[in-house]
């Protein structure tokens, strides 16, 4: 501690007199310690440190105050000691004498509270969390409070003062990118210490520079679902930015070593997380989790609690916290968000940040769950049991009603993945099952038509069952889904649409394009297009596909590309190599179609991310017209198209003609001093004339060659 | 046309020298002996055997009848061409790095790696007309940049000597009284060590690469920077061609940092760049180790290049080749 070690002033006077030293003639700074000794006293920069350790080691951290406890007189005073004893030692270690429940002098009686101190301020901090609200009984229910925390309360006013009302100051247009007068699209990159906000002019082929910073994040940065904010994260915790014109500092969530951050869908909450190293390494990490309102800052809840609690499913063993620990239901309002635990789906409301109906939904062994992206419905995935007694589930459930609305047990289930899509119209749980033999397993699908009557599921397998799946992808907003399948290094790639051509609400098929580098599936935005993605060991192969027409747009390589990202309109992809490879670097922008509009390279290119969009505000029908009548729209931008490509290889001309002048100058001025030198460099060479000779002509020489000769029988038939 | 794949050396390529006449390609490698082919259809005219260590650079006299080599035994070697003897060797205490025979090749500049505390240094020798009265002293010796020297050549007239190296700064030094006269630029020039210098034919501009990744273009008079090609790979080779305004780079990744997974990935091509408008033209690939050397046919109708898988490659362009417009 350092009021320990450290002296005051007056005890280094008092010393100084008893030694004679006068303090005026010393020269502090000229006073060195030797190096490797630090004689106890704690230089500045260990004094941070120091001072952090400080909370746990000294103050009362380690003592809560239980109050509400029924007031008893002196002759039940063990009996609700015993009581109080017997609930808070489970929760941690009372420290002798640790337990003290103070007695009105005068009759004797508690007064109906009491202090535990515990051994480490972890346990105080537990036995809060836990027994905050305990009902003993009806009329005494617990609250319970840090020690340190009561001085704080002490000081809240007995009289209500209304709260200061700031005076009104107009907030910036925070939606202000999206209109831009070209209807360009944002991006954000991060490489080497810059953090980079562009335009992606695909008209001029290059970005356009909105803003940079450098050291503007400690670890990423990441887009809110809308758009609106871009939140960087640091050591003291994440910070929000955005504005009209350029990036500025909104908001700041205080959360120390944050690590993870997530928006909700409709950007109200933003929840943060970090995991801190245990003191004692046997024990577990320790896992905090702040919800902030986005706008206010305001911490609206906090979860602590060891890693294991916050890891994923319910059977247990999965080591590791999963991210996001809550997700969110897919409504715009935020309502609702969840999180699995052992046995226990948490759905939580947002309203007052509690359960709902105060309690956790209880579902034995549940391994995973998600919400739809559009209803508060959660769809839960619970494996088999029992060696295959109780068979494997997928249920529905609507919340807050917690009703069960539809669910289908499975069979020899080795594994379940579930994609909604995104309207929340469908839902494909991928089934993996086991072979008769149990060697081996294959996959098959279920489909959930989830805004039909009474919720239909139709079973889909594939051709060939044994094909492995490699990806999965629903087409946004629309009803196909594209599967890439197979065994070998050259998987196929189906088409599949849950409308024939009746309408009759049966699963057909499109197509199958055969043999594609392919293993990542990158639909647009906006559907009908779709990027088959050879990533990784495949080196970046990129082919361009129409399922509208069902054929291939272009096909083309960005070599080691590691990432891609349609911006939020489906107008222009993005493919880019992180600093995963060391080479190579940077990123591509291509056309829908597959037509590359520009390359950068960057070193150490860690992040390319585009700027999303909120939902367009145009009515479903005005949609309609406007692409019925595209012709009409398309003319005025087709138009301003042409305009800027003229200008551009006008100017592509102007500059090569400069470049072409310059050069041209360049080399008479060359020509000149050479001729002034000619008679000098020809002294040089002992009077060899060389100069004409240093033009070259060519002179065609023919030049025959006998490579081989050899000698062949032929017969005649 | 299909490349000529001339196999003669048995370590990585270092240097590769046309004559003038465009006949004769002289190779140096990291093998003791460097070679000579003909030009046209790449056939191994004879070998120059006495070095003792990998050869990194070597000049041909405008006649030639004489060859000068620099070398890692710490000597440089003058040779008669034709008959493939040694004439004189110049002892150094440190490796030497780049030779160049200045106008009428009665001078050469050589430079001298950083060697057992010994500064690197730039040393003019004077060339006898008969070898048996060549001497070894030097002439003049320059000291001053930091680290290795990686090509030093005569200026215009031999009025002066251009030095590029590891210290990323070309400069320009008065070949009479040693005097540094011009230095490039930090902001404006090569950010990492240069690795080779190409002069143009009649030697009025002339191309730096560097491992910054990009070559520049610099008037060998003035050391006013001219272009930038940037490229997506150190560089350690570049050339110009005589004929056309093409600059071919050549490198690739560090021969201790080049992936097992794909030739691909360590682009072993030598590019072509419009030397004006600084655009890529193309790439001729075929190498499977980094290209440590680049040579234009002086008729501008061939190229070779050298590459750390110890292959020369002799390529003869098509007809297609001279009619590129972009």
């Amino acid at each position: 501690m350092a009021s320990e070690v450290m002296m005051s002033m007056e005890d280094i006077r008092a010393a100084g007199s008893r030694l004679d030293i006068d303090f005026s003639e010393v020269d502090l700074d000229s006073i060195r310690l030797p190096p490797g000794d630090d004689f106890g006293i704690i230089s500045d920069d260990e004094d941070l440190k120091e001072e952090e350790e400080l909370e746990f080691e000294v103050g009362f951290g380690n003592i809560i105050v239980v109050d509400n406890l029924p007031v008893v007189p002196k002759e039940k005073f063990d009996k609700l000691e015993g009581v109080i004893r017997k609930i808070y030692s489970q929760i941690g270690v009372i420290k002798d004498d640790g337990l003290w429940m103070p007695v009105d002098l005068d009759t004797g009686k508690t007064l109906g509270y009491c202090f535990i101190e515990y051994n480490t301020p972890q346990e105080a901090e537990l036995a809060k969390e836990k027994t905050n609200g305990y009902k003993l009984d009806r009329s005494h229910i617990f609250a319970v409070n840090m020690f340190d925390d009561i001085e704080k309360f002490m000081k809240v006013p007995d009289e209500w003062a209304p709260p200061e009302t700031k005076p009104y100051t107009p907030g910036e247009n925070l939606q202000h990118w999206l209109t831009d007068e070209k209807a360009r699209d944002q991006f954000v990159i991060r490489a080497g210490s810059d953090t980079e906000v562009l335009w992606n002019d695909a008209r001029q082929l290059k970005p356009d520079p909105v803003y940079k910073r450098s050291f503007w994040t400690d670890s990423f940065v990441q887009w809110s679902p809308l758009g609106t904010y871009l939140a960087t994260l640091h050591r003291q915790g994440a910070a929000v930015w955005g504005g009209a014109t350029t990036f500025n500092r909104l908001m700041r969530y205080a959360h120390p070593q944050v690590k993870l951050i997530d928006f909700s869908p409709g950007e109200r909450f933003l929840v943060t997380y970090s995991s801190h190293e245990p003191s004692n390494p046997r024990d577990t990490h320790r896992v905090v989790l702040n919800i902030f309102d986005v706008r206010s800052g305001k911490l609206m809840r906090d979860f602590k609690g060891s890693a294991d609690e916050f890891a994923i499913g319910g059977t247990g063993g999965v080591s590791g916290v999963s991210w996001p620990v809550f997700r969110w239901d897919g409504g715009k309002d935020d309502q609702y968000f969840a999180r699995i635990g052992k046995n226990v789906v948490s759905v939580y409301e947002t309203e007052t940040f509690t359960l709902i109906d105060k309690k956790s939904m209880k579902v034995e062994n549940v391994m995973d769950f998600s919400w739809s992206p559009t209803d508060p419905i959660l769809a839960l995935f619970v494996p088999e049991l029992g060696g295959g007694n109780q068979p494997a589930r997928v249920s529905l459930v609507q919340i807050p009603s917690k009703e069960e609305l539809r669910q289908k047990n499975l069979f020899s289930v080795s594994d379940c993945k579930m994609y909604w899509q995104s309207n929340g119209e469908y839902l494909a749980v991928k089934v993996d099952r086991y072979t008769k033999t149990k060697k081996s397993t294959y996959t098959g699908f279920e489909l959930f038509r989830i805004k039909e009557r009474d919720i239909p599921i139709e079973v889909l397998e594939l051709e060939n069952k044994n094909d492995k799946i490699i990806a999965f992808a629903w087409e946004p907003k629309g009803h196909r889904f594209a599967v890439i399948h197979g065994d070998n290094p050259r998987p196929d790639v189906s088409f599949y649409s849950m409308r024939t051509a009746h309408n009759t609400g049966r699963v057909s098929k499109l197509t199958t394009i055969k043999g594609k580098q392919a293993n990542a599936l990158f639909w647009s935005p906006a559907g009908r297009f779709i990027v088959l993605a050879g990533l990784k060991g495949l080196n970046g192969q990129l082919e361009f596909y129409n399922v509208d027409d069902l054929e291939t747009m272009a096909t083309a390589e960005h070599f080691m590309a590691t990432d891609i990202e349609w911006d939020p309109t489906g107008r222009y992809v993005a493919t880019s190599v992180t600093s995963v490879h060391e080479m190579e670097n940077g990123f591509n922008i291509w056309s829908f179609n597959g037509k590359l509009l520009y390359r950068i390279l960057k070193d150490h290119f860690f992040q390319y991310s585009w700027r999303p969009r909120p939902p367009s505000l145009l009515s479903p029908e005005k949609e309609e017209e406007i692409s019925k009548n595209l012709k009409k729209y398309s003319k005025k931008y087709e138009a301003e198209d042409q305009d800027v490509s003229l200008q551009l290889s006008e100017q592509e001309r102007e500059k090569r003609k400069i470049l072409k002048e310059e050069w041209e100058r360049w080399i008479s001025e060359w020509k000149r001093l050479q001729e002034e030198e000619k008679l000098e460099r020809q002294k040089l060479r002992d009077g060899e004339a060389s100069d004409e000779e240093e033009e070259y002509e060519a002179k065609e020489v023919e030049v025959e060659e006998l490579l081989d000769v050899s000698k062949e029988i032929i017969s005649f038939d | 046309m299909r490349p000529i794949l001339m196999k003669g050396h048995e370590r990585p390529l270092t240097f590769l020298k046309y004559n003038r006449d465009g006949d004769l390609l002289f190779s140096c490698a990291k093998d003791h002996t460097p070679t000579v082919w003909f030009a046209d259809n790449g056939e191994r005219l004879g070998t120059y055997r006495g070095h003792n260590g990998a050869v990194w650079c070597c000049d041909v006299s405008r006649d030639s009848s004489l060859l000068i080599t620099g070398s890692a035994d710490q000597t440089a070697k003058l040779w008669d061409v034709k008959k493939g003897t040694q004439l004189y060797t110049f002892n150094f205490d440190s490796p030497t790095r780049s030779v160049d025979f200045g106008v009428g090749d009665k001078l050469a500049v050589i430079t001298t790696d950083p060697f057992m505390g010994l500064p690197s240094a730039i040393q003019v020798k004077r060339i006898a007309r008969d070898p048996i009265d060549q001497a070894g002293e030097s002439v003049l010796v320059l000291k001053g940049p930091q680290g290795r020297i990686n090509r030093a050549v005569w200026g215009p007239l031999n009025k002066t000597i251009i030095s590029a190296g590891e210290d990323k700064v070309v400069r320009i030094w008065d070949s009479e009284t040693g005097k540094l006269i011009k230095e490039s630029d930090k902001e404006t020039g090569h950010q990492k060590p240069i690795t080779s210098l190409s002069k143009s034919i009649d030697g009025t501009h002339f191309i730096t690469g560097s491992l910054d990744k990009s070559a520049k273009l610099w008037d060998t008079r003035t050391l006013t920077l001219l272009k930038t090609y940037m490229t997506e790979r150190p560089v350690n080779a570049v050339t110009m061609s005589p004929l056309l305004d093409h600059v071919v780079l050549g490198g690739g990744q560090d021969a201790s940092a080049v992936t097992t997974t794909d030739h691909r990935a360590g682009k072993f091509e030598a590019k072509f760049y419009d030397k004006i408008l600084q655009e890529e033209i193309g790439g001729v690939k075929g190498h499977f180790g980094p290209i440590n050397a680049l040579a234009f046919n002086p008729d501008g109708r061939s190229f070779a290049s050298g590459g750390e898988d110890g292959y020369v490659r002799l390529h003869h362009f098509d007809p297609d080749y001279f009619n590129i417009k972009i």
